[in-house]
Order: structure tokens, then C-alpha cells, then sequence
């Protein structure tokens, strides 16, 4: 016979009040175990769906200009001392350090040339990152596969008077218009994009490139570090966040977060709430029980240890139920909750420990005061009691 | 010297502006080995003089001296192990801790001492062979009769023991014939060595004991 003897016999009779209390606090675990755990899942899939939705990195050619446009309006430049980038050098981006956070490289050739008696901007792009980086866009027709194929956006489709299948000829060659991009309302609205090898050719641009967009995944998200490594590596380039994305990104993240901890406060209080009336209840029930320990020889300590030791065993309980049922839920939830079907549920074993502590922590300080309460009973009066 | 030594106890309550002198400067002395009965009527001070010497109930002033031991002078926990080392208290209503089998009942008090728990469980059933329970070690109290319960009351009182075993009215819940075996089980207990001091309100326990002390509203009328 020991203390802990005690303290199990007492779970093991008082089952229905013990189930009630494990149930409380189970509820309130699993709760935010499901809040957590979906709030990352779904920000893993907001992570992962913004970062489809376009670069955060631009690599442009280092220039003394200052460009003078805002909001779509441009006045014209001066640029002077302008570098190219090489193509070649673009597969330095893939040695940087972070390379791994690295989800796609889309290099650009921009140039004017003329159509059908119109000049529009040409611009070569690598079709398959392009259309990976802008899932937005939604193409009429197909999407271009061979080198004659070109995609046009919905203005230059219209000035140039062709749509998908029709063809176009561009210095003496003949090319195919795929597919027409629905109106965007950005500039591709105006642009006429080629592969990116065929646009290089004949704007005579051959191994250069115009620019390059790096949409880096943004786990973490080290865009800071990224750009200080991609400038380390193309010194010729000039590397920029592009601080809006990363910054939107950043926010949303945030609101996510607060609402959890939010609903998990909420959810903490009535928690510990459930287990300070449960215990309390249990100790007033147990005055006489008390008195008789107090008046064998226990010591206040004792006492505390027993009533501790009950909230710590069915807060252990309680815990790993909670993550479990708190997993579970999430996984029900999470279908629904996510934007996209394969939203995938983040394991995290800081979750699971943290929910097993949370709920030993949670069910230990709301039945201090009760432990307290029954430590310090007079054992004559608690004996009266009867 | 005397096991215990009262010295002027006088233990008043307060309930609103009412003061209740439950004790009113008693002196007693009881030596090693004796059997006593406290008797007295209702009110008369009997329960809470039994709750003073067994170092539950802090008395307005007076002295009660255990064993050498100055009861009320001891520190903070002190008189918590006093209690768990050389006292053993028999309550009316048994007490018994309702989830625990009797064998655990009776090793309650040896849940705070530091012996291995087969020396627990030798010594709880030692105890209960003593009070003719050793073929029910693990029944629960509800599976156990009243004369029985009161048997497994008395084991775990004895169990550690104790200088001195206290009862407060151990037959109250009893039947005639069970009260008569339980005080039989007592005088065994006296004769066997143990020092005894029961309140009862039953003058026919008091032929069980060697001497009677008669409380009457709080004093001690006839020792």
C-alpha cells in the first residue's frame, strides 16, 4: 500500500465522475489539437498554394535606370550600363544553399517585334514553369507544346485578330497559336508568349535572357537569405523579393495563427474550469475520507500528493485521447476545411507531446487549489462533517 | 511518569458572538497500559477531549504531554507523524475507506512509512488475524458486516502499533451481542499490553475498563 494505491483505488470507483472529468478534458484537447493541427495542415496548403501563385524572387540585369512607371503607366527611362543575364547562369540558382526551397524557375526573353503589321511585346518563356508559377491563368485552346506554338494574351489575340488553332508569321517563319489566355487584367493581357529558345532566336537574343522569376517555397520561408545567396552566385543580376507576396503570405499566416490561439484559450479556460468544479466537487465529497487520512498521520503533503496524482493520471488520459481523437477530427475536418483536395494533415510530434503536457499542466494547476483545499481540512471538523 | 499527562486543558468555541467552553481546565493522568472509559452525556465535553489528546484539535490552552512529548508544542507537521507513529483512532462510524478491501484499510497508515510492501501486508494481516478477520482480507467494507467493519476499524488502529489506541464510541453503531464482542476485543487488546481510552456513552463498557472518567460539561466530575 502506497499513495499512488489510493489515488488509483479512488479513480477506479469513482468511474463515472472520472469519465466525465476525462471527457471534459479530453474535449478540450482534442479540440485544440484539431485547431492546431488543421491550422497548420491549412497553412501548409496556403503555403504551398501561394507559393504556385507566383514568384517571390525577381533576377533582373543589373542597370543604373530608374524605370518610370507606376500603376500600369509608364513615362519611358533612362537606362544606361545595362548587363545581360545568361541563360547559363540561371543554373547557378540551383546551387544556392536554400535550393531545396526552390520551387520553380521561370527565365524571360522580352522584346519588341512585329506581327501582322502590329508591334507587340514577344516574350520567350520555359512554357512548363510558366504555366506551373501562374495557375491562374486559363487558357483557351491548348497549351503550347511545340516550339511553333505560341500563346497570345486575350488583347493581343484580339489587336492581332486570331484565336486558338489560327496561325501567325513571324520573320519568314510560321507559327501556331495554341491557346488564347482569358483576360488577366495585367500586362500578359498584351503579350505574345513563345518558347523561350525560338523567342531568343528571333529577337537575336540567343543564350540571354531578360529576367528571371523564382518562386521559392516558403516553409520558413528564408526569401531574405535566398536573395543575399541567388546575388552571391549572378553577380551581373540584380536580386529582389518581391516584398507584397511575402508579405501577404506572412499575413495570412498570422490571422490563421491568432484565430487558433484564440479558440484555444477559450478552449483552455472552460477546460481547466471543468477539471477546477470536477475536483473540487471530488474533495467535498471526500471530507470525511480526508479527515480519516489527517487524523492516521498523513501529512498535508500526502493529502496533495493523492488529489495530484488523480488529476495528473486522468490528465495523462485525457491527453493522449484528446491528441488522438483531436488527430482524428482533423482528419474529418480537413477535407472540408481546405481550399484543395490534397491538402495533406501535418504530423507533428510537438503536437503530440505538447498536447500530452498541455493536458497534465492544465489538469494539475486546476486541482492545485483543490489539493490545497483538502490538504489543509481540520481533521476534527472534516471527521464532524459525517 | 504517566504515558499522558493533561495539565489544565480548557478548549473554548466560537460560533458567531456564542462562546462554548467544551472543556473547562481538565487534569488527567493516565499510565501505561491502562484501559479507560470517558463517559459523559451529550455535550459534555467527552468527543473533543478525545480529539485534543489525539493531537487533532489544538486546545485553547492547557498541556498534553504523550510520552514525554509536549503534543501542542510540536512544529507543523510534526504532530502529523506524531499521530501516524503513536496513535491509533477507532471512530464510531468505522471510517473505513469505501474503495479499499479491508487488508488495505488496515494498511492505510502504513502508506506514509517507509517498509516494503510485503512488511505491509504481513503486518495488516497480523492485525486483522488479531480481531478474527483474517479470512475476509479482501472483502470490501459494503461486503462486510457492522461488528465486522468495526474489526477492520480496530485493525488499522493497531496496525502501527501505537502507544495508545483511541475510540470514540466504538459500539454506537453496534448491536448488543456485536458491542460486547467488540469490547471483549478491546480488553484482549489491554491485556495484551495496549493503552486504551474510549469514549462511550454505554455505562455497561464501562465494566470492560479499569477506570472511568465522568465528564460533565467540560470538567471532569469523577475520575
Amino acid at each position: 500500500m502506497k499513495l499512488h494505491n489510493i489515488s488509483i483505488n479512488n479513480l477506479k470507483r469513482r468511474k463515472a465522475k472520472m469519465a466525465f472529468l476525462t471527457i471534459g478534458l479530453t474535449v478540450g484537447i482534442a479540440t485544440i489539437v484539431t485547431l492546431v493541427t488543421l491550422t497548420r495542415s491549412m497553412s501548409s496548403d496556403i503555403e504551398r498554394k501561394m507559393d504556385e501563385f507566383g514568384a517571390n524572387i525577381l533576377v533582373t540585369p543589373q542597370s543604373n535606370g530608374l524605370s518610370m512607371n507606376y500603376g500600369g503607366i509608364s513615362l519611358g527611362g533612362v537606362t544606361f550600363d545595362q548587363r545581360e543575364i545568361r541563360e547559363d547562369d540561371l543554373a547557378k540558382i540551383k546551387t544556392i544553399t536554400n535550393h531545396k526551397n526552390i520551387s520553380a524557375i521561370s527565365p524571360k526573353v522580352l522584346g519588341g517585334i512585329k506581327i501582322n503589321d502590329h508591334d507587340v511585346l514577344l516574350v520567350g518563356v520555359n512554357f512548363e514553369s510558366e504555366l506551373k508559377m501562374k495557375q491562374w491563368w486559363k487558357v483557351f485552346g491548348n497549351e503550347p507544346k511545340s516550339e511553333h506554338d505560341l500563346l497570345l494574351g486575350s488583347d493581343a489575340s484580339k489587336v492581332l485578330n486570331v484565336s486558338s488553332g489560327d496561325t501567325l508569321n513571324i520573320k519568314g517563319e510560321t507559327f501556331r497559336v495554341a491557346g488564347v489566355l482569358d483576360q488577366t487584367g495585367s500586362q500578359d493581357d498584351a503579350l505574345v508568349f513563345a518558347s523561350l529558345a525560338k523567342a531568343q532566336k528571333l529577337l537575336g537574343k540567343e543564350g540571354k535572357i531578360s529576367m528571371a522569376e523564382v518562386a521559392a517555397l516558403c516553409s520558413g520561408c528564408p526569401i531574405g537569405d535566398m536573395v543575399t545567396q541567388i546575388a552571391e552566385k549572378i553577380p551581373d543580376a540584380k536580386v529582389s523579393a518581391i516584398q507584397q507576396v511575402v508579405e501577404g503570405r506572412l499575413k495570412a499566416l498570422d490571422q490563421f495563427k491568432r484565430f487558433s490561439y484564440a479558440m484555444a484559450g477559450v478552449v483552455v479556460f472552460i477546460g481547466s474550469l471543468i477539471v477546477f468544479v470536477t475536483m473540487m466537487g471530488s474533495v467535498n465529497e471526500r471530507t470525511v475520507e480526508i479527515g480519516v487520512f489527517r487524523a492516521i498521520g498523513f501529512r498535508k503533503s500526502h493529502i496533495m500528493r493523492i488529489i495530484l496524482l488523480e488529476a495528473a493520471l486522468v490528465s495523462l488520459l485525457a491527453g493522449f485521447l484528446g491528441y488522438a481523437a483531436g488527430m482524428g477530427g482533423a482528419k474529418l475536418a480537413l477535407p472540408f476545411m481546405a481550399e484543395s483536395r490534397n491538402a495533406h494533415l501535418v504530423w507533428d510530434t510537438t503536437v503530440g507531446f505538447g498536447s500530452i503536457g498541455l493536458a497534465l499542466v492544465l489538469g494539475l494547476l486546476a486541482s492545485l487549489y483543490p489539493a490545497l483545499h483538502a490538504s489543509k481540512m481540520d481533521p476534527t471538523e472534516a471527521l464532524r462533517a459525517l | 511518569m504517566a504515558l499522558i499527562e493533561i495539565t489544565n486543558l480548557k478548549k473554548q468555541y466560537t460560533s458567531g458572538d456564542d462562546v462554548v467552553e467544551a472543556l473547562r481546565g481538565v487534569n488527567l493522568s493516565i499510565e501505561a497500559g491502562e484501559f479507560i472509559t470517558v463517559m459523559g452525556q451529550s455535550g459534555s465535553g467527552k468527543s473533543t477531549l478525545l480529539s485534543v489528546l489525539g493531537g487533532m484539535n489544538h486546545p485553547t490552552t492547557g498541556e498534553v504531554e504523550m510520552a514525554g512529548v509536549k503534543l501542542y508544542q510540536l512544529p507543523g507537521e510534526k504532530l502529523a507523524d506524531f499521530r501516524a507513529q503513536n496513535l491509533g483512532f477507532v471512530f464510531q462510524s468505522f471510517h473505513l475507506i469505501p474503495y479499499l478491501t479491508a487488508v488495505e484499510n488496515v494498511m492505510l497508515p502504513l502508506a506514509i512509512v517507509k517498509m516494503s510492501s510485503a512488511a505491509k501486508q504481513t503486518a495488516a494481516r497480523t492485525a486483522l488475524e488479531r480481531v478474527g478477520l483474517g479470512s475476509k482480507l479482501d472483502r470490501l467494507p459494503s461486503q462486510l458486516s457492522g461488528g465486522e467493519q468495526e474489526r477492520v476499524a480496530i485493525a488499522r488502529a493497531i496496525v502501527n502499533n501505537p502507544h495508545i489506541l483511541l475510540a470514540d464510541e466504538p459500539t454506537g453503531n453496534l448491536d448488543s451481542k456485536t458491542s460486547q464482542e467488540v469490547m471483549a476485543l478491546f480488553r484482549e487488546l489491554n491485556d495484551a499490553g495496549q493503552t486504551v481510552v474510549m469514549v462511550t456513552h454505554n455505562p455497561e463498557n464501562g465494566a470492560y475498563a479499569d477506570r472511568t472518567i465522568h465528564l460533565k460539561d467540560g470538567v471532569v466530575v469523577d475520575n
